[in-house]
């Protein structure tokens, strides 16, 4: 597990749901506020953006099929605003993800969602929220130990000898940990600019870390793949 | 031609051959020299002696091989003073013939050999059949040699001479002979040779003296003295391309020949249509046939004189048929059309028939009209074949009694003469009598402007007849007693015959701009309603409608319309089609050519059918009929019809890019209405589902039956969930909404992912997963392939006792690799292995899994739109059922594919 505990941290938290649908947002506050975490509701857009100005949340959940705008749009405005934003979409098509996770979104979650699920996401992200502004140089993962100062990466105290492109990879995913991470942005970010479609070198590093890493490479136990989306580092 | 018997044809060398080692033995052959004339007569064998004696004078060894004096003193006086071979006599068939010794000529090897009569036909027996033969072998020795020709022993230009001085020449030689010679053409206007003949000085041949008498008319010397200079030019020219060419030089070389034909509408008009293509041919020239329109004519009225209508459109249905362009111009006057075309085409011939057109005052003079207007061209006569007399002019109109008899304007010639008759009574009875023939002039000067020629002739002459009636003494009779009076009679004739003549021809000029006015403005006005047009149907009317107008004739317009040409629109609109017309309309629709009537394909129909072409492409076809099925359409209106189909094939092409773009924009429109309902649909059904399952777990239950009904409702409502998914998909599948974008996929990777969504369905069992590390990737659309596996996984969950294990493989085989999932159930009962993937297919006794029906259905739609193929099958061991997903080898990842 990561090394910073966050579970003190998601209470009182100040979450703004966005969603047209009154069930859905009564269903997350009522799960939410279970949990401790302070909800916001909006209905639209317009709401959405006033709720942001006066109530400052630290994450917003966000339906991006809004009766007045694009939920797309809000994601500036949102990300503006220092929040974690979490997309829940109805739509299951992967492009629409894909753009929203690279416009700075933090997660999704495809309706219908299992509201644990919806939980869980929310306290990585709250998490993370945190970390951005406080990075730990060491980051621990079950038996893997990830030293991003050193460039070190250790199985069991052993150091583990990974390809420059491999620990690329892993720092990429450790930097947002929990949160998926678009195959274009880890591409982008480790193989460079230009080379955001050649998804076959993720394919191969992550085969490769599956393999030095994990005890059993299918199970994903470290680096989970969402299928056409991108990876996700498992805390 | 070549003499096939005889021991010396063995010997005899190929002249191809002979001409072929021209290049190879440049230094060594001799040079010709051919004193080219047009006719007989012109003096080139003195001309030849003259220059040969210049060499020979000059101290060159010079000999006479053969010449022809035929007995004139001059040129006998001048072979005098040369050396001549003695000619071989040869036997044949107890004849005893004299020939140019050839051999005896090489043997002789002098430095210049004078050969008469190059053309000349040899006597059986020679070596070779013909002079010119004889000359190349004497050329080959390295001797230069002079020799004579008349232009129409030319083979290219025989068929031309025969065809117009009717006499054909038997002796030819191939025009190539002349590509290496030097020519020097012997020429003398023909009126001067006219002279020479009349004097005898010309040698002409008892038996071909009625034939060459007609040969050597003014007409025809012309023409073969423009063939010889033409023909001499044209050797020269090609002698200084072959240098140019050989010595790399670009530039300056001869403009090629243009020649217009001038069409007339006479009887003769197809010769010189015919003429003009032997002249064209044998000058590789492009060739125009044009016809000037001077008399009136309305472009929507039947002609009156249909007869040389007829001769005319046949003439230039021929000409575009042996290959010339083909127009129709209007002009004010014929030399003056002619000259405006010549200039336009800047033609370098202009080919006339002789006669072709006749006027009253332009009788043989249109050669002089021409040259009064600068015309550029030369000027090439075609004689009239035969004298035959026209029945009738084509253009005067014929003197019809009946239909003469009664015209409104005679009737009002004959008052308007009894008014001034009357008018001169009553002067004469006031004393002056001279000046009453003047009043006669009114009459005339009327009739002659407003009804024509013939009307002001009769009226002139009833004016005549009139004025001697009744005022030329002696009065009240038609006798003249002084002469002087007569001149009055002849003055009012010749009034109206001037007048009228003038007045002719300025009622044709207007007339003719008029016609011409509403030509422009037709087709300015058919491109104005075309642009309007957003149909193909209106387009079709309209287009038949114009047509239909101009021609006067019927016209039915066909476009493909599912894979078959269909009648869009004809005009009248009841107009049908013969089984044969529409197999010519296919044709002329297939092969983008005029079909039918008139044109040089399947001319045995009764229509003529027109493509209508934009952009390289057919789009529809025209037909034209005549009303009158025998008759065809107006051959001369065809090149104006052809511009209006120019303008239908743009207009059509636009309608069906626009008809094209409104059936894109419905498509997309489907298209994008279809996205939003689905998206819409999926929202509408899942959000409801996704509140009533959250808000189930977020109830605390009071008891344990409480918490039973809860986990039911709560079970049920992920059923509904599924069932909702796998309808959505099943939706998208059989609308074709099937959206995928491949990637290169890790099957790993891919099962795991899909393994783990199914974490709590497959809770403990035992999941065998064999992929090898180093499997390629596959190109894949990650998320069809994710719920492919899915709905597999799960329907082995299903259909398998919970405690055996769900075996996943990835298996390379022969053709790409297969992902198999294999189950320990039961297996597929026999025969259900194809059925397995039908929409809502169950297998028996199965209810009580709940299974939805759909889940193989999606997978088989998703796998074949990404191109895999799904199949289900037992295992060989009778263990279970195994379902694969196969890959082609085409899918799989490459190195080589790596960017």
């Amino acid at each position: 597990m990561i090394s910073h505990d966050g579970q003190d941290m998601t209470g009182g938290a100040k979450i703004l749901v966005v969603d047209d649908e009154m069930a859905i947002r009564r269903l997350l506050r009522g799960s939410l506020s279970r949990t401790g975490m302070d909800v916001v509701e909006a209905a639209n857009a317009r709401e959405a953006l006033a709720a942001l100005n006066i109530d400052k949340p630290d994450l917003v959940l966000l339906d991006l099929g809004l009766p007045d705008r694009d939920g797309m749009e809000l994601i500036g405005p949102i990300k503006a605003g220092k929040a974690a934003l979490l997309v829940v979409s109805a739509r299951d098509a992967t492009g629409e993800k894909v753009a929203a996770l690279d416009l700075g979104a933090d997660d999704y979650v495809t309706k219908p969602f299992d509201t644990e699920e919806v939980l869980a996401r929310v306290r990585v992200a709250l998490r993370n929220r945190l970390l951005a502004e406080n990075a730990a140089p060491l980051v621990r993962l079950g038996a893997v130990e990830i030293d991003l100062a050193a460039r070190i990466v250790r199985r069991e105290g052993a150091e583990v000898h990974l390809s420059p492109k491999e620990y690329g990879f892993l720092a990429e995913l450790v930097r947002y940990p929990g949160r998926v991470v678009s195959h274009a942005a880890i591409l982008r970010a480790v193989w460079g600019p230009g080379q955001e479609q050649a998804v076959e070198y993720l394919r191969v590093a992550a085969r490769g870390l599956r393999r030095k890493l994990e005890d059993v490479p299918v199970e994903q136990s470290m680096i989970r793949n969402e299928p056409g989306i991108g990876y996700r580092l498992i805390v | 031609m070549r003499e096939h018997d005889g021991p010396v044809n063995t010997i005899r060398p190929d002249p191809d051959a002979l001409l072929r080692t021209i290049g190879r033995q440049d230094g060594v052959r001799g040079r010709l020299k051919l004193f080219l004339g047009a006719a007989p007569g012109v003096g080139k064998t003195y001309e030849m002696l003259m220059q040969a004696a210049r060499r020979r004078d000059a101290g060159e060894d010079v000999v006479i091989g053969v010449i022809e004096t035929h007995g004139r003193a001059e040129t006998e006086q001048r072979a005098a003073g040369f050396e001549i071979i003695p000619r071989r006599a040869i036997d044949h068939r107890g004849q005893s013939l004299h020939e140019m010794d050839l051999d005896a000529i090489i043997a002789r090897c002098p430095a210049l050999v004078l050969i008469d009569e190059l053309a000349h036909t040899n006597a059986p027996g020679c070596r070779h059949d013909k002079r010119w033969q004889d000359v190349e072998e004497v050329l080959n020795a390295g001797i230069d040699v002079y020799s004579t020709l008349n232009v129409q022993h030319l083979e290219s230009l025989n068929d031309v001479v025969a065809s117009f001085a009717r006499l054909r020449v038997r002796e030819t030689l191939p025009d190539r002979v002349l590509d290496h010679a030097e020519i020097e053409v012997v020429d003398i206007p023909p009126g001067e040779l006219i002279e020479r003949l009349k004097a005898g000085k010309v040698y002409v041949p008892q038996e071909a003296s009625r034939a060459l008498a007609h040969f050597f008319s003014h007409s025809n010397l012309t023409a073969l003295r423009e063939l010889a200079l033409r023909r001499a030019a044209q050797a020269v020219d090609a002698q200084m391309l072959d240098y140019l060419r050989a010595h790399a030089l670009e530039g300056t070389w001869a403009a090629g020949e243009r020649l217009l034909v001038a069409v007339g509408a006479d009887a003769g008009a197809q010769e010189v249509v015919r003429a003009g293509k032997r002249l064209a041919d044998s000058l590789s020239a492009p060739w125009t046939a044009v016809h000037i329109e001077t008399g009136p004519a309305s472009p929507n009225s039947a002609l009156p004189n249909s007869g040389s209508r007829e001769e005319l459109a046949a003439a230039l249905h021929l000409a575009s048929q042996l290959g010339a362009q083909v127009a129709t111009v209007p002009a004010a006057g014929l030399a003056e059309g002619l000259a405006h075309m010549a200039a336009d085409l800047r033609a370098t011939i202009l080919v006339l028939g002789q006669g072709a057109r006749r006027g009253l005052f332009r009788r043989d003079a249109l050669s002089a009209q021409l040259a009064a207007l600068g015309l550029g061209a030369a000027l090439h006569i075609v004689p009239r074949a035969a004298p035959r007399r026209r029945t009738a002019p084509p253009r005067d109109a014929p003197f019809d009694p009946a239909a003469w008899l009664l015209p409104p304007g005679l009737l009002i010639s004959g008052a308007l003469i009894a008014c001034v008759t009357l008018a001169g009574v009553m002067f004469a009875a006031l004393g002056s009598v001279t000046n009453i023939a003047l009043l006669y002039l009114l009459p005339v000067m009327l009739a002659a402007t407003r009804y024509g020629l013939w009307t002001g002739i009769v009226t002139g002459l009833l004016s005549s007849l009139a004025y001697n009636f009744f005022f030329i003494p002696p009065v009240h009779t038609f006798t003249i007693a002084d002469p002087q009076n007569l001149i009055t009679v002849v003055v009012l004739l010749a009034v109206a015959v001037v007048v009228s003549h003038m007045a002719g021809r300025l009622r044709d000029t207007a007339m003719l701009s008029r016609a011409s006015a509403v030509r422009s403005s037709a087709l300015a006005g058919f491109a104005r309603q075309l642009t309007g047009i957003g149909a193909a149907g209106d387009l079709g009317r309209v287009l038949c409608e114009e047509g239909a107008g101009l021609l006067g004739c019927y016209t039915v317009l066909l476009m493909p319309q599912d894979g078959a040409l269909a009648q869009i629109a004809a005009s009248p609109p009841d107009t049908a089609l013969q089984a044969l017309d529409r197999v010519v309309a296919q044709w002329a629709f297939d092969n983008r050519r005029p079909a039918g009537r008139g044109s040089d394909t399947l001319s045995a129909a009764e229509w003529l059918f027109l493509p209508v072409e934009a952009g390289g492409k057919a789009l529809a076809v025209l037909g034209v009929a005549h009303p009158d099925a025998a008759q065809p359409v107006r051959a001369d209106l065809l090149p104006m019809l052809t511009s209006f189909l120019d303008q239908a094939g743009l207009a059509l092409d636009r309608i069906r890019l626009e008809a094209e773009r409104g059936q894109m924009r419905r498509l997309e429109e489907r298209d994008a209405l279809r996205a939003a309902l689905l998206s819409s649909v999926s929202h509408d059904l899942r959000t409801p589902l996704t509140a009533v399952i959250g808000l189930l777990g977020n109830v605390t239950p009071a008891d344990p039956e409480q918490e039973r009904v809860l986990a039911l409702a709560r079970a049920e409502g992920e059923r509904l969930q599924r069932f909702v998914a796998n309808l959505l998909d099943m939706v998208r599948i059989e609308t074709g909404a099937v959206e995928w974008r491949p990637e290169p996929v890790d099957l790993a990777e891919a099962v795991s992912s899909a393994v783990h969504d199914l974490r709590y369905l497959l809770g403990a069992r035992p999941l065998l997963i064999g992929i090898a590390p180093d499997l390629p990737l596959v190109r894949l659309d990650p998320r069809l392939l994710h719920h492919c596996l899915i709905n597999l996984i799960e329907n082995a969950a299903h259909y398998s006792p919970a405690e055996t294990p769900i075996r996943i493989e990835a298996r390379p085989d022969a053709d790409g690799l297969d992902l198999a999932v294999i189950d320990a159930g039961p297996g597929l009962p026999p025969g259900a292995e194809a059925r397995v993937f039908e929409t809502f297919t169950r297998l028996e006794g199965s209810d009580r899994k709940g299974g939805t029906g759909l889940g193989l259905a999606i997978v088989k739609g998703f796998a074949e739109a990404m191109g895999l193929q799904a199949r289900a099958a037992n295992r060989t061991d009778g263990s279970g059922a195994c379902f694969t997903l196969h890959m082609p080898g085409a899918l799989l990842w490459k190195e080589s594919d790596q960017p």
